[in-house]
């Protein structure tokens, strides 16, 4: 596996994370950190990989077959459904803001300081 | 065998039931169901620790077992300390429980299914043997924790904590994934037995370095180490009482003891002939958690935030002690987090107590009206007291043991430095005690940034205490203070500890199935200093509740409850660490 996938992974990270950080809109914060989740995705599926592989499915490959790693891509699908799962439950919380605060920016949430 | 297995079924069964069926609505039905389960699963974890006393267990899921020590399956590992803490977080679950009964706003059945969810992943997180398992389990009692920290969602302040601590811990969680990504890309094993052989056959490098690095600043956020910590006063502020009470007695610890657990069974081979350099590293975090959170807990005047920020300085000291890697200073561990956890549980239990009588958590609110409270009263002061170590009781012997590890280990300026931690966090308790149920002296100075939560929407609750509460409070403080007078425990506490850390041992344990020879190790009483300590710790206690004036420093403006801050210190926090350890533990 050539290096540019953990470039692409590092990449995402950073610019997740940085949208985390200065994000001004809660919708847009979730979505900044599914970004940065993303980057384990590649991380992960990258760790795997391996030059002409095929999917790991036995079922009409014979075993001598090189496949891909399966157990990082089970990680990965774990890892995806953890991620929506925060996703929804932040989401929720998002619109529930929005109802109460009448505002999504997290910056202007101020029931709690210091 | 099965009892692992079912420790994380029973709760997770239960939780579904309960979330999936209409006719456990009813209010009662909900609340017996939950706790029924919550029992039968501290029944379960107890029942392991009592097997495990003399040998190890592992459980392989559908007989997974490793074939010529490649371990693909999942294993349950129970040894004293992991069934123990297992069974200690489902003992104060039912407590939780128990104490939701009496609350108005934790009616609804799913609040019980998410506490039974948040204890199936605590149970499988203490009982994991891989990576892979302890992820999925530690995420399942993470989001439970979320949405439990936001349970009161049509309120503002919840909304609030709930967004800062789902954001900041998910970000934690990525670099404990990065981390565990880079170690199987490394060695191409999950399983923590395996991880540790593969290493060892190769020296350490820098990536190996990192990797550490990652998964443990992932457990800091949990475990709100500093400069990781700032989510955790919002959210232990805005959760029901009940749970803030869970999430200071069991979650923050799991952290730690994933740190640890971690530590002995994969990296103990290629870390150790950097252990000194590590210590160090890892006692400067411990320490200056301690002492931030110390600092921090004087300054505040929300019941339910300075009892966060006590946490926090508690988690120092435990940090301390696992820092030390050493099996004495990790059976001072153990103690502590028992013994603190039943102390800081009674706290909260008072605090939730006051707040359904009174109509508010706020110091400058109260100040003066609990002095007919004499039982509330009297609950705060004595645990004020045992959270500032006064000997002998639970929290001082667990904090001695620690110190007195640390002085072993040539680190004689470690317990001065948790005294002064104790000693504040003490204070800060009984500081309340004066102001609130004695009416006497000043209060913290009015921030202009504090306000309380939501103000009005605490005010209309049933104004009648139940007495359930209050003797439940007492109860937990009666065992915080009698854990420290338990014959043997020390000793009990240091055997498990040397099995906990025999390395070597656990790896032929998972993988080759070879009974873990029993560690006979001595346990050292705390010592004529330790006393000193405890008794020096709980004057400054008194002292600094007796004071005019908190001095709070510069540390207050950073804990400025934007999320992009907290997730930012953290980011900085994480590369500091793993530049150190990188350059530092090759």
């Amino acid at each position: 596996m050539s290096v540019l996938a953990y470039l692409v992974s590092v990449w995402l990270f950073v610019v997740g994370i940085y949208g985390v950080v200065t994000s001004r809109h809660l919708v847009h914060l979730v979505i900044c950190l599914a970004v940065a989740q993303s980057s384990t995705y590649v991380l992960l599926l990258g760790i795997g990989y391996r030059t002409g592989g095929q999917a790991p499915i036995f079922g009409d490959i014979p075993t001598s077959t090189p496949v891909v790693d399966p157990v990082v891509q089970s990680l990965t699908l774990t890892d995806v459904v953890v991620s929506a799962t925060v996703s929804a439950l932040l989401l929720a919380l998002a619109v529930q803001a929005h109802r109460r605060f009448g505002s999504v920016d997290p910056d202007e949430l101020n029931a709690l300081r210091g | 065998m099965a009892l692992a297995g079912l420790a994380v079924v029973v709760p997770l069964l239960a939780a579904a039931v309960l979330a999936g069926t209409t006719s456990l609505r009813a209010r009662r039905v909900a609340d017996l169901v939950a706790l029924a389960a919550a029992t039968a699963v501290t029944g379960l974890c107890v029942a392991l620790v009592v097997r495990t006393s003399d040998h190890s267990i592992v459980s392989w899921m559908g007989g997974w077992h490793p074939r010529n020590g490649i371990a693909l399956g999942i294993g349950l590992v129970a040894d004293p300390l992991s069934a123990g803490l297992a069974a200690f977080a489902s003992f104060l679950t039912v407590v939780a429980l128990s104490i939701a009964w009496h609350q108005i706003d934790t009616a609804g059945h799913l609040f019980h299914a998410l506490v039974l969810s948040f204890l199936a992943g605590m149970v499988g997180f203490c009982l994991a043997g891989d990576l892979f398992t302890a992820f999925v389990f530690f995420e399942l009692m993470s989001v439970s924790a979320y949405a439990l920290a936001g349970f009161r969602v049509e309120e503002r302040a919840p909304i609030e904590g709930s967004l800062s601590f789902a954001i900041t811990n998910s970000v934690g969680s990525l670099l404990l994934l990065i981390g565990i990504a880079l170690i199987y890309g490394r060695t191409g094993a999950l399983n923590l037995a395996q991880i540790g052989v593969a290493l060892t056959h190769r020296p350490p490098d820098a990536l190996v370095a990192v990797t550490f690095a990652l998964i443990a600043c992932g457990f800091f956020v949990k475990a709100a180490i500093v400069p990781f910590h700032f989510w955790m006063a919002d959210a232990y502020a805005v959760a029901p009482t009940s749970i803030s009470l869970l999430f200071a007695g069991a979650m923050s610890e799991l952290g730690l003891y994933a740190i640890a657990r971690i530590y002995w069974s994969a990296f103990a081979g290629p870390l150790g002939p950097h252990i000194d350099t590590l210590r160090d590293i890892l006692l400067i975090l411990g320490v200056a958690t301690a002492l931030v959170g110390g600092v921090m807990c004087g300054g505040q005047r929300h019941l339910k935030r300075l009892l966060a920020f006590a946490t926090v300085a508690h988690m120092g000291i435990l940090l301390c002690g696992v820092a030390l890697l050493t099996h004495d200073a990790l059976a001072g561990v153990a103690v502590f987090v028992v013994g603190d956890g039943l102390v800081k549980a009674s706290l909260f239990v008072a605090v939730g107590a006051l707040e359904h009588r009174r109509g508010s958590v706020d110091e400058v609110a109260l100040y003066g009206r609990g002095r007919d409270l004499r039982a509330l009263g009297t609950v705060f002061a004595v645990a004020g007291l045992a959270l500032a170590a006064l000997p002998p009781f639970g929290p001082f012997l667990g904090r001695a043991m620690i110190e007195d590890a640390a002085t072993t280990e040539g680190r004689g300026w470690v317990a001065p430095l948790l005294l002064i931690a104790s000693g504040l966090v003490g204070g800060a308790v009984l500081r309340v005690v004066r102001t609130v149920f004695l009416g006497r002296g000043p209060v913290p100075p009015e921030h202009p940034a504090c306000r309380d939560a939501d103000g009005g929407d605490e005010l209309d609750r049933d104004p009648g205490t139940p007495v359930a509460t209050i003797v439940a409070g007492a109860l937990l403080l009666m065992a915080g203070l009698a854990w420290g007078l338990v014959p043997g425990l020390v000793d009990a506490a240091t055997s498990a500890a040397a099995r906990f850390t025999d390395h070597l041992g656990y790896v032929n344990l998972v993988l080759h199935d070879a009974p873990q020879a029993a560690a006979a190790a001595p346990g050292h009483p705390p010592t004529g200093t330790a006393f000193l300590y405890g008794a020096a710790s709980s004057l400054l206690a008194i002292l600094v509740a007796a004071a005019r004036t908190v001095p709070e420093g510069p540390l207050r403006p950073l804990h400025s409850g934007r999320i992009g801050d907290y997730v930012a210190y953290a980011m900085v926090g994480a590369a500091a660490v793993a530049v150190v350890f990188a350059t530092t533990l090759v």
